[in-house]
């Protein structure tokens, strides 16, 4: 596999040559996983043109139980990790999470919400004359605010950090810069996801 | 790092996608039931606004690298064009139609048109010519 140098802003600062860090050669946007993405949103299209329960059911909740655990996990438990590793462990864990998620993020959000929609209006959940409309309304504002940092900064921070990374000399300022953006508004999606929690179990609950 | 100055087109675009967001929330609330168009085209032309006002600014930044710019936005317009053509589907199978659909298609031009922009302005905001 080619390997591309970063040069550390730490050895910048001294007096010898830039130090420099070897990172794996990579593709920004994976393309074996297109055929994935085009199968799932494939399922995801015939789910909602046969507009059964139970194929709704299961995008729904595999797509939302894959946004929310990924949301979490990343925000709460890898995203301090990335925080703590050295810049070399840090380079070499981002080439290889970064451009999955640039897959697996927008797949499992469109799945999740167009296969949640169609169920809602299915059994009736969106109609106003439903005794939980009010739930209803509540997880489109929660999945709204988080659309709204997910789509206007995660995503392209995201994308910034691989192109950047993907240069002949990244600057390690810019990586750096993006993706503490990144982890932060992971973060903050991940407590959205908590919310959504508390109004997806109520909504079960009935 | 560059010190190039620049509009601030990810925070506008973050409030242009939130007034659509704000649109189509309100939309779906009580759709379908009779509804008033006027709030949602009020917030629907606010967004727009704001997406022509990110063009014009970028467009009138010296030096801005618009062929980096341009490079990653064609092919991220192309995924949101797919994700938002999935979204209008699942209006259309729900026999959407009239004024709703209508403010609910353009909300969805508004989206497919921005994410990209926002996406090639983060990577070309940092592009060392």
């Amino acid at each position: 596999m080619a390997h591309a140098a970063v040069s550390t802003r730490g050895a910048e600062v001294g007096n010898g040559p830039p130090a420099t860090i070897e990172r794996p050669d990579f593709q920004i946007v994976p393309r074996a996983g297109l055929p994935i993405v085009a199968i799932v949103l494939g399922l995801t299209i015939a789910g909602i043109a046969v507009n059964k329960e139970w194929p709704l059911t299961f995008l729904h909740v595999v797509g939302g139980a894959a946004w929310t655990v990924i949301d979490l996990f990343l925000g709460f438990v890898l995203g301090p990790i990335i925080g703590r590793l050295s810049i070399p462990a840090r380079v070499e864990f981002t080439t290889r999470l970064m451009p999955k998620m640039v897959l697996i993020m927008p797949t499992v959000v469109t799945v999740t919400l167009a296969a949640g929609w169609q169920l809602a209006t299915k059994l009736g959940n969106t109609q106003t004359s439903y005794p939980l409309h009010g739930w209803i309304v509540a997880s489109y504002i929660v999945v709204g605010v988080m659309a709204v940092i997910a789509l206007g900064l995660l995503e392209p921070a995201n994308i910034a950090v691989l192109v950047e990374m993907k240069k002949p000399r990244p600057n390690p300022e810019v990586i750096e810069r993006l993706m503490k953006r990144f982890i932060y508004t992971a973060g903050a999606t991940g407590l959205m996801q908590v919310a959504t929690f508390v109004i997806m179990t109520r909504l079960a609950a009935g | 790092m560059s010190t190039r100055r620049l509009p601030p087109v990810t925070q506008v675009g973050m409030v242009s996608l939130a007034l659509i967001v704000a649109s189509g929330i309100y939309l779906s609330a009580h759709i379908p039931n009779h509804v008033s168009l006027a709030p949602a085209v009020v917030l629907l032309s606010a967004s727009a606004l704001l997406l022509a006002g990110n063009l014009v600014s970028l467009a009138r930044v010296q030096g801005f690298p618009w062929a980096r710019f341009l490079e990653i936005a064609r092919w991220a317009l192309v995924a949101y064009v797919i994700v938002a053509g999935m979204i209008e589907y699942a209006f259309l199978r729900n026999h959407l139609s009239g004024g709703p659909l209508v403010v609910l298609t353009l909300s969805l031009v508004v989206f497919a048109v921005h994410v990209p922009i926002l996406i090639g302005f983060t990577v070309a905001r940092y592009h060392e010519s």
